[in-house]
């Protein structure tokens, strides 16, 4: 009955979200005000709707309902209760549930912080958004359902996939749709600017806050995603250019591109088309990444043609969202160039290089990852596109980017003196120089990229300090630094993050080292001064997973000593062995070791690494995070809000 | 023609390029098998290890020999249709690829099965001498042991009576 429940809620959030879109999009257009109101209430019920279906959903899972065909393919009876929750985004069907939950949470938020917008302009973006949620909820209903009836019941479920029985896992899809489904607010507002001709620098401002929570969410996202891959995958790595990572990673990009090109817009008034351009695309990425890793096409293209409906549904919705927008974008963008004029260095100068840059990067990962698919649908071969391509292609790219990233912030609008900031940047670039020569040197082996990424690093890092300095001429004092605005502290906090970033990318790739060896009891190996004794494989039983678990015991130079328990799980359901790394967290390095495979009794593989710097990866996406939810945060977007009531 | 319209019209290009690319099932290209002899196995029968079935067995009849595994999700769903098949009086072979987990006698004997005989095929070395690449596959043999048709992925009806039904009842005459 739960089941049935939300299937019926589901269409009711369908029809409900056709009439928060159709009526106030007709109502603005035309000025009728009782079409207009419509939009709040409808789009709240909406979302009630759409929160009753998931928690039926849920229920199902709860219950182990084994008789509802999601709940039999996605859970198992053993499995622990927080994975029966999680598993309900864990399939196709219940992902697309979460995004249509998660777009009805973004418009409730739209509803409720959108009162001090003039109406006409709040009920379109309400509109718009309604649109994608007709879409997202007429997707499920003739081709997902998550609630179809299996006849006759299942008498066993067939386990949640073990690759997503992980922690990191329990909280990246719902922190990589808060950041996909983020954007389409900035693009919802960007066709309501593009339908009502009122592009301007207020709606540049209306976008901003939304569009950097949303980027925060999926920097986070992201950052879990590439963490789980770390703990979980068992190679050791953090990052593959796989996919269903470029994926996110896209978006990620665009958006990022976005934030910057908003400000321009906001502050000087150009750039208008071109950030409405770029709010079209992150979203249009944003469904391509959903749609991707989700419909099965890059585990195999064929799952377009194997399900037909689904499919062509996919095709004919993102066709409509983007040609459509790019349509009403040919119409109706402004036919000119305006704004105020600047010369070739300024602040809008050097955004505009970011921009660009940042698209080029994006479309080199864009060409990556859909060209063997496109080869393979041509039925023109299978090649794959790794990691070469990419940081032949991307790394390089993102040099410049860095580099102006510094100098960026230090600039004036409109017209730069380039001469004057030659010799305030000149201490800078030297202590950049030494840092990239001697941090190479004093690890003993010198490597091009390493020197490249520690110099940016040091570089950014001092560009920040030198934007506090400036900001704080009058004095530093506590009270000064909190007088900033959150906006600055935001934007410092988030450059500041990346030469975190830098510094552990470089570092790790440079100098990580690995061992592999086959270990019996009591044996010993040596890597970088750790000597790893190898204490033997007891067998443990997990809730849903039998795990032959390593102790490994660690002494580091020092003398200092630790524990690292490896593990490998064969899932009860679907006999599937997983690798779980045994990690020693810590500042400057992790130690990390994988249990491979049993080649005699009580004698295994063993995979050792020690990776530097790791650690400030993770660093670095929190404080990005961090950063952007606190430039979203600033006052001047409540205030900017206010003096409009 | 203005400048605005340059966004649209190379998304359009890309939108046709992509719908034609994955509209399109290009694994249907022919594959080397067809009108060769179906390769020789003798292999145990699923859930009676003692007893082993081998393809010569059918020679004389029309049947098909569909690639399958208990872990495979898109097996389930064409399984109703396969009863069905089985129903309607075709002979169809079940070859349980590499079913390491040894689930398919009690899946069959819980799901009911629509082979005429399933063999296991553990190590999946008859699945590579038909060139699987994936569960399911579905091969047509004619009553020389000749393989006539290749079909990848899961069976429904549309496929049976796009693909299959008019050919069987050729090899049938």
């Amino acid at each position: 009955m739960i089941p049935e429940f939300g299937h019926f809620s589901l269409i009711l959030a369908l029809l409900l979200a056709l009439l928060q879109s159709i009526l106030p999009l007709i109502g603005a257009q035309t000025g009728n005000a009782r079409f207009v109101a419509v939009a709040r209430p409808a789009a709240q019920a909406q979302f009630l709707f759409v929160m009753l279906a998931y928690a039926c959903l849920v229920t199902a899972f709860l219950q182990n309902d084994f008789s509802v065909r999601n709940v039999a393919m996605n859970s198992y009876s053993q499995l622990p209760a927080v994975y029966r929750f999680t598993a309900s985004w864990g399939s196709h069907e219940g992902s697309m549930l979460l995004w249509s939950l998660i777009l009805g949470f973004w418009t409730c938020a739209v509803t409720v912080f959108s009162r001090r917008l003039p109406e006409d302009m709040a009920v379109r973006v309400i509109g718009v958004m309604g649109l994608i949620s007709a879409g997202f909820l007429a997707f499920l209903i003739f081709t997902s359902n998550p609630f179809e009836r299996l006849f006759p019941a299942a008498p066993e479920g067939r386990d949640l996939n073990p690759l997503l029985q992980d922690p990191g896992m329990v909280l990246h899809p719902p922190m990589l749709y808060m950041g996909y489904v983020g954007f389409s607010v900035a693009f919802a507002f960007a066709i309501a600017a593009l339908l009502s001709g009122k592009l301007d620098a207020a709606w540049a401002r209306w976008s901003r806050p939304w569009t950097t929570v949303a980027w925060a969410f999926l920097t986070g996202g992201v950052a879990l995603g590439s963490w789980w891959a770390y703990i979980e995958l068992g190679w050791g790595g953090w990052w593959f250019w796989d996919p269903t990572e470029n994926a996110s990673f896209m978006p990620w990009l665009a958006g990022t591109a976005l934030i910057h090109s908003l400000a321009v817009t906001e502050k000087r008034g150009v750039f208008k088309s071109w950030t409405v351009l770029l709010a079209i695309a992150t979203f249009s990425l944003s469904l391509l990444g959903t749609f991707l890793v989700r419909s099965g096409v890059l585990s195999s293209v064929h799952a377009f043609a194997t399900d037909p409906a689904r499919g062509s549904f996919i095709l004919g919705f993102l066709f409509m969202v983007i040609g459509g927008s790019l349509l009403l974008y040919a119409v109706r963008a402004p036919k000119m160039a305006t704004g105020s004029p600047f010369t070739w260095f300024s602040r809008e100068s050097l955004l505009l290089v970011n921009n660009v840059v940042l698209v080029v990067a994006l479309g080199s990962v864009l060409l990556g990852t859909l060209y063997p698919l496109l080869l393979d649908a041509l039925g023109m071969g299978k090649i794959s596109v790794g990691a070469p391509y990419f940081n032949a292609v991307f790394v390089p790219l993102m040099v410049p980017v860095l580099f102006l990233m510094a100098v960026g912030p230090l600039v004036r609008w409109k017209k730069g003196v380039w001469p004057d900031l030659l010799t305030r940047m000149r201490m800078a670039f030297g202590v950049a120089i030494l840092a990239a020569v001697a941090v190479p040197w004093m690890a003993g082996q010198f490597k091009p990229w390493v020197s490249v990424g520690v110099g940016l690093a040091m570089w950014i890092a001092l560009g920040v300090l030198m934007g506090f300095a400036e900001r704080l001429k009058s004095g530093v004092s506590l009270r000064a630094l909190r007088d900033l605005p959150r906006g600055f502290w935001g934007m410092q906090i988030a450059h500041f993050a990346l030469a975190f970033g830098i510094i552990g990318i470089a570092l790790v790739s440079g100098y990580e080292s690995e061992r592999n060896v086959k270990m019996a009891l009591g044996d010993t190996t040596k890597l970088e001064g750790y000597t790893f004794t190898f204490g033997g494989v007891e067998e443990i039983n997990g809730p849903n997973y039998r795990a032959a678990r390593a102790r490994l015991q660690v002494q580091d130079a020092k003398g200092r000593v630790f524990e690292l328990h490896p593990e490998k799980r064969i899932y009860n359901a679907g006999g599937m062995p997983m690798t779980e790394a045994g990690i020693h967290y810590g500042a400057f390095r992790d130690v990390y070791a994988a249990l491979g495979e049993e080649i005699a009794p009580q004698e295994w593989t063993v995979r050792v690494f020690i990776k530097p710097f790791i650690g400030w990866l993770w660093v670095a996406a929190a404080l990005l995070t961090l950063g952007g939810l606190l430039a979203a945060s600033d006052r001047r977007y409540r205030i900017a809000l206010r003096e409009r009531a | 023609m203005n400048n605005r319209f340059i966004p649209l019209i190379v998304f359009i290009v890309l939108a046709i390029f992509f719908a034609i690319g994955l509209t399109k099932n290009p694994r249907e290209v022919p594959s080397p098998f067809i009108n060769k002899p179906a390769p020789g196995f003798t292999l145990p029968v699923v859930g009676e290890a003692q007893q082993s079935f081998s393809p010569e067995a059918l020679r004389g009849r029309v049947w098909l020999l569909n690639i399958w595994a208990p872990w495979c999700v898109s097996c389930r769903q064409e399984h109703g249709v396969l009863m069905q098949l089985k129903d309607s009086g075709v002979t169809i072979v079940g070859l349980n690829w590499k079913d390491k987990a040894r689930e398919a006698a009690a899946l069959l004997s819980g799901i009911g099965s629509p082979y005429l005989v399933a063999v296991d095929d553990l190590d999946g070395r008859v699945g590579i001498d038909y060139g699987v690449t994936g569960t399911p596959e579905t091969f047509v043999i004619d009553k020389s042991g000749v393989i006539r048709l290749k079909h990848t992925g899961p069976m429904d009806a549309k496929v049976w009576d796009k693909k299959f039904a008019q050919l069987i009842k050729e090899l049938n005459k």
